[in-house]
């Protein structure tokens, strides 16, 4: 019972907050100098007085600020993210076609940060001040500090300069047609790279992360009483330890995953990904309005939906919490 | 080859035989050797082009939306009814041949008979009449066809434009990215032709590529139309256009073969980088139509720079060779007004302002601005709005420091932000560029005429500079039929502006288009570059 409240609360609290988002960013966009206006004149490299003023009115900028929010939250209320001003196609439309690759990355470069970060955390816990562990703090400092589009870059100059294996960027190779299995080997071809890039800063998140939670775990009793029943110690590491250290891990890797779109925006940059992110970024300098709102609406109700899996997982994970509550 | 190899030896009587023989040997290698290349340069049929471009178009409708990103797409597929050469010479292309009456009041097009949309349907000159209207009414260009009145046309293949003036601008406006040719059979179903679906897809278009797909911030895919009008072209048989905003992630793919042409590339670095690599190209024809320049702009209203002596103190004090040579690494070409070098307009018998700081400190001290006791005679603000711009304000700063002027550079947070300012006229000076877009009268024009000032619009007359004498010039010019009389026009108000120098101009934003030239053949090299349809790039 407490658990279905608790989901119902935080679902209001969901929707609070995805309403706060859309306001605030609603006038944030209004604040900025230039509209969409402006944006097509830039464009088209010139325009005249009338065609920006039929441009407004069509868009229906001529109208009082508050006027236009109401409108456009009321669109909202019936799940209608409008059209946007820049491509003229409707927002739901624009970002469920870019969706799929900012996902792609996403997962891909969380999976990869996890794992990595996971083992490398828990190789560092088993022998704090060994050599390793240092090594390994070191590795995870340098991938976490170096700014991301460097990262980038530097990984696009070895691998697809130097050693021309990966390439340059994009999703995939259009210039040859490809079914199947095919598109998909190419597509993960592609793929490496940029999800490297994002997950070298997560790396060192959840290889510090696992680290420290491991070594408190390796120093709680019940570790000392599986030894002591004489078990191995890879299945002491593994099996009883691990599974309570990775707590603060998913907490983590919920938390961050919610932040993801934020944080691909430079990587889809660099490698041409045609993600949320750089659809954002180009929304931001086109004043497109209905865009932008549509895809923070979206990256909210994600952070939502994320959080409340995330309590879910711990259940899952954590006995103790799924008894006290339930 | 013979004759002047004779017209050689007797030019250098009195060198000794020897050397002649060595001369007449190398000379004939020489030619043997440009001979094979042309032998070597016939073009062949097939293969896809990977194209790079930087910046994603709105839509792929240039009859509706201007603009270099839709322009290169879209040249590729709508053709025109003209072309032009890299002379400024107009060429036949969907018109077969036109005259213009000796009023210059009636502009015939006769088109050719065979040319179809990309569905099949015939073009015709109705077409052209349905085109015309709609980039008429939705074209941010508004010059290019005002003086349109009507068009008639008395059979399928002729066109009769009706003008209410000479109308000389109309033939660029009928080229390249400006006067794409629509069908009326899926364009004129009554839908809002800016918003209309049809613009980015499942496109057709009359040009020799037709759209397989476009899918923005990524790629547009075209794909050779077979039943174009040009038999025997375009000879390459799929183009990708890949869209990637990188320009160092474009370099890279340039370098590794992924890429094999790239336009209206503008890094120094990149441009000149390009340069030392054996297999490609970087090479600054094809911007001439464009023709982009960059330039520093006064607001000629507000003070002190609405002085004009403050104005050419300025200029004295800004080193023109320095921002070409050592800013733009000479990849830009110095530019003294505010006609492209590369455009027949083009006056440079100016007066140019040459680098002479004690003339600049002369002309404050003589005007009244006296140095104050930290040696600063006054404040000015320099506005820039994108990144490239920046060196360029950078210098200019501690330039005018030399005559006493103290600026403060604004770096505006993005591109609206910068044009916001700029056109609300909330600046002293700003670095600026500006585009000529084909004929003075769609491109030029605009910078200069009183009526052009216009609050709120960017690339109007921003410096709300007013000289009704360069109004009447100009006004004359855009209606001269006789060029070289057109000519003179444009030189004498070249003359008057850059004595009035509501603008410094100081050089071309350095475009280049970077290609492999070990594999493409035939680069366009005309005035509108690859803004015009690349029916004759092939592959090695």
């Amino acid at each position: 019972m407490q658990f279905i409240s608790l989901t119902l609360k935080r679902v209001g609290f969901g929707v609070v907050l995805l309403l706060i988002v859309l306001i605030l960013n609603f006038f944030l966009m209004h604040l900025a100098p230039g509209d969409i206006a402006d944006t097509i004149a830039i464009d088209a490299g010139g325009a005249d007085e009338e065609m920006m003023d039929a441009i407004r009115k069509d868009y229906g900028l001529d109208l009082p600020i508050w006027e236009q929010l109401l409108k456009y939250l009321a669109k909202v209320a019936v799940l209608d993210l409008g059209y946007s001003f820049y491509y003229n196609i409707s927002v739901t439309d624009l970002i469920l076609e870019r969706l799929p690759a900012t996902l792609l990355l996403v997962i891909s470069a969380q999976l990869l940060a996890i794992t990595v970060g996971v083992v490398l955390g828990v190789i560092a816990a088993r022998n704090p001040q060994g050599i390793t562990s240092h090594f390994v703090t070191v590795l995870a400092l340098v991938g976490y500090s170096a700014p991301v589009f460097w990262t980038g870059i530097m990984l696009i100059i070895l691998f697809s300069s130097i050693l021309p294996i990966f390439p340059i960027g994009g999703l995939m190779d259009v210039s040859i047609e490809r079914e199947g299995f095919a598109k998909m080997l190419d597509i993960l071809h592609h793929l490496v790279l940029p999800s490297i890039t994002l997950a070298s800063i997560f790396v060192a998140l959840y290889s510090r992360l696992a680290r420290a939670s491991m070594l408190d775990v390796l120093g709680s009793d019940y570790v000392r009483t599986a030894k002591a029943k004489g078990l191995s110690e890879f299945l002491v590491v593994y099996k009883h330890a691990l599974r309570n250290a990775l707590l603060p891990v998913v907490t983590m890797a919920g938390m961050v995953f919610s932040g993801v779109i934020s944080g691909a925006v430079l990587v889809e940059t660099v490698f041409s990904w045609p993600g949320l992110g750089t659809l954002a970024v180009q929304a931001i300098l086109a004043r497109d309005t209905p865009t932008i709102l549509g895809i923070l609406f979206f990256s909210s109700f994600v952070v939502v939906v994320a959080n409340l899996l995330t309590d879910m997982l711990y259940r899952i994970i954590d006995p103790r919490i799924r008894t006290s509550n339930d | 080859m013979a004759r002047q190899a004779i017209i050689y030896i007797i030019q250098t009587r009195g060198v000794s035989m020897i050397k002649i023989i060595f001369k007449f040997i190398s000379l004939t290698s020489i030619s043997i050797f440009t001979a094979s290349i042309i032998v070597a340069e016939t073009p062949k049929h097939g293969g896809t082009l990977v194209w790079s471009i930087g910046t994603t178009p709105r839509h792929l409708n240039p009859a509706v939306q201007s603009g270099i990103a839709t322009g290169e797409p879209g040249a590729q597929l709508f053709a025109t009814p003209l072309r032009f050469d890299e002379n400024w010479n107009p060429q036949p292309y969907l018109a077969k041949s036109w005259e213009i009456s000796v009023d210059g009041l009636t502009v015939t097009l006769n088109l050719e008979e065979d040319a179809t949309f990309h569905d099949g349907e015939p073009i015709t000159s109705k077409d052209v009449k349905f085109s015309i209207n709609t980039i008429k009414a939705n074209h941010p260009f508004k010059t290019m066809f005002t003086a349109v009145k009507k068009i008639e046309t008395p059979d399928k293949h002729t066109a009769v434009i009706k003008l209410s003036k000479p109308h000389p601008a109309l033939l660029l406006a009928l080229s390249s990215q400006l006067g794409a040719i629509i069908p009326e059979h899926i364009y004129g179903d009554g839908q809002d032709a800016k918003k209309h679906p049809r613009n980015s897809d499942k496109v057709v278009g009359s040009g020799p590529f037709k759209l397989v797909e476009f899918v923005r911030d990524q790629h547009i895919i075209l794909e050779r139309y077979d039943g174009y009008f040009i038999k025997e072209r375009p000879y390459v048989d799929k183009i990708v256009i890949r869209i990637i905003k990188d320009p160092a992630a474009r370099a890279l793919g340039r370098k590794n073969g992924e890429i094999l042409l790239s336009t209206f590339e503008s890094t120094p670095q990149d441009i000149n980088h390009s340069k030392q690599i054996s297999y490609l190209t970087a090479s600054d024809k094809g911007y001439a139509a464009i023709g982009p320049i960059t330039w520093l702009a006064f607001n000629t209203k507000s003070k002190p720079t609405s002085d004009k002596r403050v104005r050419q103190a300025i200029a004295y004090a800004v080193d023109r060779d320095f921002l070409v040579n050592a800013v733009m690494m000479g990849t830009s070409l110095p530019a003294y007004t505010g006609f492209h070098p590369g455009s027949v307009f083009h006056d440079p018998n100016v007066e140019r302002y040459d680098l002479d700081l004690d003339k600049a400190n002369t002309i404050l001290d003589e005007a009244g601005y006296a140095r104050a006791s930290d040696g600063t005679r006054f404040k000015l603000n320099i506005d820039f709005g994108w990144p490239a711009a920046r060196s360029m304000a950078e210098y200019i700063k501690p330039q005018l420091k030399k005559i006493g002027i103290d600026v403060t550079v604004r770096q505006s947070p993005d591109f609206p932000s910068w044009a916001k300012r700029i056109s609300t006229w909330e600046f002293d000076m700003t670095v600026d560029v500006v585009f000529n877009w084909g004929d003075p009268v769609i491109g030029v024009h605009r910078t200069y005429l009183c009526n052009n000032v216009k609050k709120g619009v960017i690339w109007s007359n921003t410096q709300q500079y007013c000289n009704p004498e360069v109004d009447a010039i100009l006004e004359k010019a855009g209606m001269e039929n006789n060029q070289q009389k057109r000519v003179s026009l444009y030189s004498q108000a070249q003359k008057i502006i850059s004595q009035d120098l509501p603008i410094y101009f100081t050089h071309t934003v350095p475009y280049h288009t970077i290609y492999n030239h070990t594999k493409l053949g035939n680069p366009p090299s005309t005035i509108w570059g690859t803004s015009s349809p690349l029916d004759e790039i092939y592959l090695k």
